[in-house]
């Protein structure tokens, strides 16, 4: 890519799209607390989708950061955190749904309220499936960038309300071709009582070739093993 | 570390109308009529039951790991806890625990996942995601490998820190332990009892669980 293609992504709004291996992908909250409910699927085979467990379990963490990488079903490397302002992104909460944004928010609709109506992870998410071939079933734990949700040791979740400040940003940078699928909308577990969803920005531009040196490549040796297993993949497949 | 729910059953399996045994790293996959009880009991201790429910009258919502634990506000399964489909619908609730906690955070295992957690060489162990999918694969086409999604681990202990690490601590259940819900509509099971070797999980032993069914 010769300049950065870059899109704002309005509160409750959605965007899906196909971003290829090697790409950045930088997001920017314009205003403090902002959630935004991401999941991804390989491209070239959508069966393959990003695996929470699998994701949590070979990096011993419960949260994402600079370093972390999300890993697929099928034990390959999707996208690596690579740059990170906040510390703490989510991945244990879920995106929200119809029923529980009408109890939190009050009911709103298209009829009364245009385009200002209160938006669903769960909505635009199915919508963005099924544009891409999908449906329901393939719905996922996503990752909730800008949102940190931590357990007490009684296994309590709770919401950092003060968590993310004006122009946090984060990127990533995928390591496959990724089907990405995204909505604007609440964490399921913020406490607000006002819809607090922000604008973002989104930026994608070209990365570095990954190098010996790379943060995320040398993580831990799971990381390792999955970027070989990426890279294996490619070399195959001859993508 | 936090506390430990127990509470025992009425039910006496003598009065069950289902009673198995799924044999160390085998599959069984059933279907719960509403009100009907699901008991699994570890018969051994410390074996991991690898869960997954569908809602049956529509398999394309099924269990959601993460609906479930945002709902109860806690990452830990006890009795009370109600497992959720993806859509947020309720499908069943834990009656009965004499485990007392149970993870629903780390996943099954599969060939892919033990080859990134362990080594290469791990790829061709048995695994849950084999067991889940031939299960699956008994099922005309209902079911495939999109439906799978993660699941609950029955005796299993994955604890996050408040800093937001991942432990395995395992080792809270012990022989003759556990669990039971009740269906609340008819919802398809899957178990995978977890033929992992590679981790303390079940003492590098898979062990045999027992499934029994009551009407309510
Ligand atoms: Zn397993």
């Amino acid at each position: 890519m010769t300049k950065p293609w870059s899109i704002t992504i309005a509160s409750g709004g959605k965007w899906s799209g196909i971003i290829g291996r090697g790409k950045l992908i930088c997001f920017t909250a314009l205003e403090a607390g902002a959630n935004v409910s991401i999941q991804f699927y390989n491209a070239r085979d959508l069966t393959e989708r990003y695996n929470m467990p699998d994701t949590l379990k070979a990096q011993y963490t419960a949260h994402l950061t600079k370093g972390n990488i999300l890993m697929s079903d099928n034990g390959r490397a999707m996208a690596s955190f690579v740059q990170d302002s906040l510390g703490w992104h989510d991945t244990i909460s879920g995106y929200t749904s119809r029923l529980a944004t009408d109890a939190k928010y009050g009911a709103t609709n298209y009829q009364e309220l245009r385009n200002e109506w209160l938006r669903s992870g769960q909505e635009n998410f199915a919508v963005e499936l099924v544009r891409s071939g999908l449906g329901m079933r393939d719905m996922m734990p996503v990752v909730n960038l800008f949102s940190k949700v931590s357990c007490d040791l009684e296994g309590k979740m709770h919401f950092a309300v003060d968590h993310c400040p004006a122009g946090a940003a984060v990127t990533l940078r995928t390591e496959m071709d990724v089907l990405m699928v995204l909505s604007n909308t609440p964490n399921p577990l913020d406490p607000r009582e006002f819809y607090p969803s922000v604008p973002v920005k989104l930026e994608v531009l070209a990365a570095e070739p990954v190098h010996e040196q790379d943060a995320c490549l040398n993580h831990r040796a799971e990381n390792r093993r999955a970027f070989e297993n990426t890279w294996e993949y490619y070399e195959l497949s001859g993508f | 570390m936090g506390v430990f729910n127990r509470v025992e059953s009425p039910r006496k399996a003598e009065e069950a109308l289902y009673n198995e045994v799924v044999l160390a790293g085998d599959g069984w996959m059933h279907e719960l009529k509403p009100g009907q009880v699901l008991r699994i009991v570890d018969l051994e201790g410390n074996q991991a039951a690898d869960t997954l429910f569908y809602d049956a009258d529509n398999p394309e919502d099924h269990y959601s790991a993460v609906a479930t634990i945002a709902g109860q506000g806690n990452i830990y399964l006890t009795a009370g806890s109600v497992l959720r489909a993806e859509s947020g619908k309720e499908l069943l609730t834990i009656v009965a625990d004499t485990c007392g906690r149970h993870d629903t955070v780390g996943g099954s295992c599969s060939a892919q996942s033990n080859a990134v957690r362990y080594a290469h060489e791990k790829l061709s162990m048995h695994n849950c995601r084999d067991t889940f999918m031939l299960q699956l694969a008994k099922h005309d086409g209902a079911y495939t490998k999109r439906d799978l999604a993660p699941n609950v681990n029955f005796f299993m202990n994955v604890p996050v820190t408040p800093e937001g690490g991942l432990k395995f601590d395992d080792g809270v259940s012990s022989p003759g332990a556990y669990v039971e819900m009740q269906s609340h509509g008819r919802t398809m099971v899957l178990i995978s009892n977890c033929p992992q070797l590679n981790n303390p999980c079940n003492a590098y032993n898979p062990t045999p669980i027992r499934v029994l069914i009551w009407e309510k």
